[in-house]
């Protein structure tokens, strides 16, 4: 019997079953769908997170507070908190080009009847080319503005977008933010919706009126720095460090607490989380196939357990053992073989379907469709081999009395 | 005659063992039978009829003893030289048919002829020729449930001829049957005889072991009675 001919008979008998069958092949298509989309949504998360990492731009540094130890805990003030005195040494450093010290708070912005929760970010007039925002419609404020404590603000497009017609109108608006009235100059370009949060639903104000006007505090939260080119990426964090360190009176060889990460940085190790949650993903996506696997298994038992007398017939006509094997091993296979092709089907279209319909973003790519389909080919054949065997092994005499 | 013959069951026993018992199905049997032979095997239910049969078949081992089949030793056979001598020398015949119910008639001839790895066409019209000397032609698109009982049996008679096996084996092939197909099938295994087929059939009649030149008696295991007519 040559191959052509098994794969007609097993579909044959396949179908003869089409309820059974069909049931078995949705354990493995669901394993394959779910492989599938996992690991297109882990990739689209991580390729998103990286291209939001990447578009803070290659010569930024990131200056936040880290962790202190257990025994220094008195100290930690001034080993690790933040203030616009080293915003301000640091701007002098001759390898930096720009400072913009940030605080972040949430706040509660209204214009005439609407109200919009959202996060207020005070930082200084040098954001702009620190962190590579574009302005859309009137302007940034300047450093003038930032030194008298104003109350402007720049809009993000998202909240802009919540209040005004167009960005245009907006100009020139008052709104309130905490029940304090600011000037509405500008509307930032929309930057996209990058991965862990929404980059354009914030507003943005001079940080000294952030911390002494609106929300009355002392620390801040980040410096985000950007060195005069990227060759001088190493030279800025040694001086960045060494400055923090002579700020607070602390020796060369002592510890200040401060974490100074740079774009790069940032970027491998949201690639390596990256990767990590793609694995897990993949890892219990997969276990829905094994899974899958089983109920194949469990339904050849059955079928081998029933067709035992047509396994009798076949063998007194003369079909050898090898004969009943590959024809139970080839049912199997097209069984996850069938499952595989419409898990993908089914998994291609669940991916789309989460790009399009959720704020998530998912990616497709060609190896987990390759992956899926395999394995989805090797779970048929591993889970097949034992019942089929069982089938070959049958003895011919019995198995004619065999009712 | 210095050849071996046909077939040649030499001192062969059967032994069942069930638990602590043996069952004795078949004790020192020795049997010859020529080529173009029709032999009637008749005894009461339990006498190890079957038993030999199966044996005949190579559907099983016996558990002493040798057993020639075309001068081929089938005791020392392995399991897939036995499969081979089943599909090239064997045709078997059964009280119930044992037909695959979800394959046509012809599909059902074309069988063995797949296990013999032929090619599609050579194998279809050596089935219809099959399924036509046995006369049933006009059916061999219909399921076997969709056949009356002598129309079953003759097409699993024609499934047992397909591949020219040097004997045909039937155990009770009417004891399913009427009284009226039992005539037809008995003229089938007729006619096979005098085209020169050598056939071996086990039957509970007398009258249908009428049909056959040669009556073999079991009784317990035993062979009481071998008398050529
Ligand atoms: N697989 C088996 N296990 C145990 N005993 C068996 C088996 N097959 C047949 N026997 C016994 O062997 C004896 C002969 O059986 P069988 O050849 O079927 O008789 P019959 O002449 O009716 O065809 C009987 O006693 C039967 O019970
Ligand atoms: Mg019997």
């Amino acid at each position: 019997m040559n191959f052509t001919e098994s794969l007609l008979l097993s579909l044959r008998s396949l179908k003869a079953n089409k309820l059974r069958s069909f049931l078995t092949t949705l354990g493995i298509m669901i394993g394959v769908a779910a492989v599938i989309a996992l690991v297109a949504l882990g990739q689209g998360t991580s390729s998103r997170i990286t291209a939001s990492i990447e578009s803070l731009g290659s010569n930024l540094l990131i200056v936040t507070p880290g962790a202190v130890p257990p025994d220094q805990r008195e100290r930690a003030e001034e080993l690790n908190r933040l203030t616009l005195e080293d915003s301000a040494a640091l701007s002098r450093l001759e390898s930096i080009d720009a400072v913009a010290p940030q605080v972040r708070r949430q706040g509660q912005v209204v214009w005439h009847n609407e109200n919009w929760t959202t996060v207020v970010e005070g930082t200084s007039s040098e954001y702009i080319e620190v962190r590579n925002s574009v302005v859309d419609e009137g302007r940034f404020f300047n450093r003038l503005e930032a030194r008298r404590q104003q109350n402007v603000v720049v809009l993000g497009a998202t909240v802009a977008e919540k209040f005004f017609e167009s960005n245009s109108k907006g100009i020139g608006q008052v709104i309130e933010i905490n029940q304090t009235p600011f000037t509405v100059i500008g509307i930032l370009e929309k930057q996209g919706n990058q991965g862990y949060a929404n980059q354009d639903d914030r507003v943005i104000i001079p940080i000294t009126t952030a911390m002494d006007r609106l929300f009355q505090i002392q620390e801040i939260n980040a410096i985000y720095l950007s060195a005069r080119s990227a060759d001088l990426m190493d030279q800025a964090h040694e001086e960045v460090e060494k400055i923090l360190k002579v700020q607070r009176n602390v020796s060369s060889t002592e510890n200040t607490y401060f974490q100074i990460s740079s774009q790069s940085q940032i970027l491998s190790t949201a690639e390596e989380i990256g990767k990590l949650m793609t694995g897990l993903l993949a890892g219990i996506a997969a276990i829905s196939l094994f899974v899958g696997g089983i109920g194949i298994m469990n339904i050849m038992l059955v079928s081998v357990t029933e067709r035992t007398r047509e396994i009798g017939i076949r063998k007194a006509i003369g079909a050898t053992r090898s004969a009943i094997m590959q024809q139970f091993i080839i049912e199997a296979v097209t069984l996850s073989l069938i499952g595989g092709l419409m898990g993908i089907f089914f998994g291609l279209t669940l991916s789309k379907i989460i790009d399009y319909f959720t704020p998530l973003s998912t990616l497709i790519s060609i190896t987990p469709i390759l992956y899926a389909f395999f394995f989805s080919f090797l779970v048929g054949l591993i889970f097949g081999v034992y019942p089929a065997s069982k089938a070959s092994a049958l003895d011919p005499i019995e198995a004619l009395r065999h009712q | 005659m210095t050849e071996k013959p046909l077939i040649f069951l030499d001192r062969v026993n059967k032994v069942y063992s069930s638990g602590e018992e043996e069952i004795f199905a078949l004790r020192e049997i020795t049997v010859e039978v020529e080529e173009g032979e029709f032999v009637a095997i008749m005894g009461s239910s339990g006498s190890g009829k079957s038993t030999m049969m199966n044996l005949l078949g190579c559907l099983d081992k016996p558990t002493k003893g040798d057993y020639y089949l075309d001068k081929q030793a089938v005791a020392e056979a392995t399991e897939d030289e036995l499969a081979l001598i089943r599909n090239k020398k064997i045709g078997f015949v059964f009280q119930n048919f044992n037909l695959l119910p979800k394959l046509s008639a012809l599909e059902n001839v074309e069988l063995p002829l797949l296990y013999s790895g032929m090619a599609t066409e050579e194998r279809r019209q050596k089935a219809e020729n099959a399924l036509e000397a046995v006369g049933l032609s006009h059916r061999k698109q219909n399921k076997p449930t969709e056949l009356s009982g002598g129309q079953q049996q003759r097409v699993s008679i024609a499934r047992a001829l397909v591949n020219e096996p040097v004997i045909l084996l039937a155990d009770e092939p009417t004891g399913a049957l009427d009284s009226r197909t039992t005539t037809e099938i008995m003229e089938i295994f007729q006619e096979l005889h005098q085209a020169g087929k050598t056939i071996m059939m086990v039957t509970h009649e007398a009258e249908i072991a009428e049909y056959a030149e040669r009556l073999i008696l079991f009784r317990d295991g035993m062979i009481v009675d071998d008398n050529k007519r």
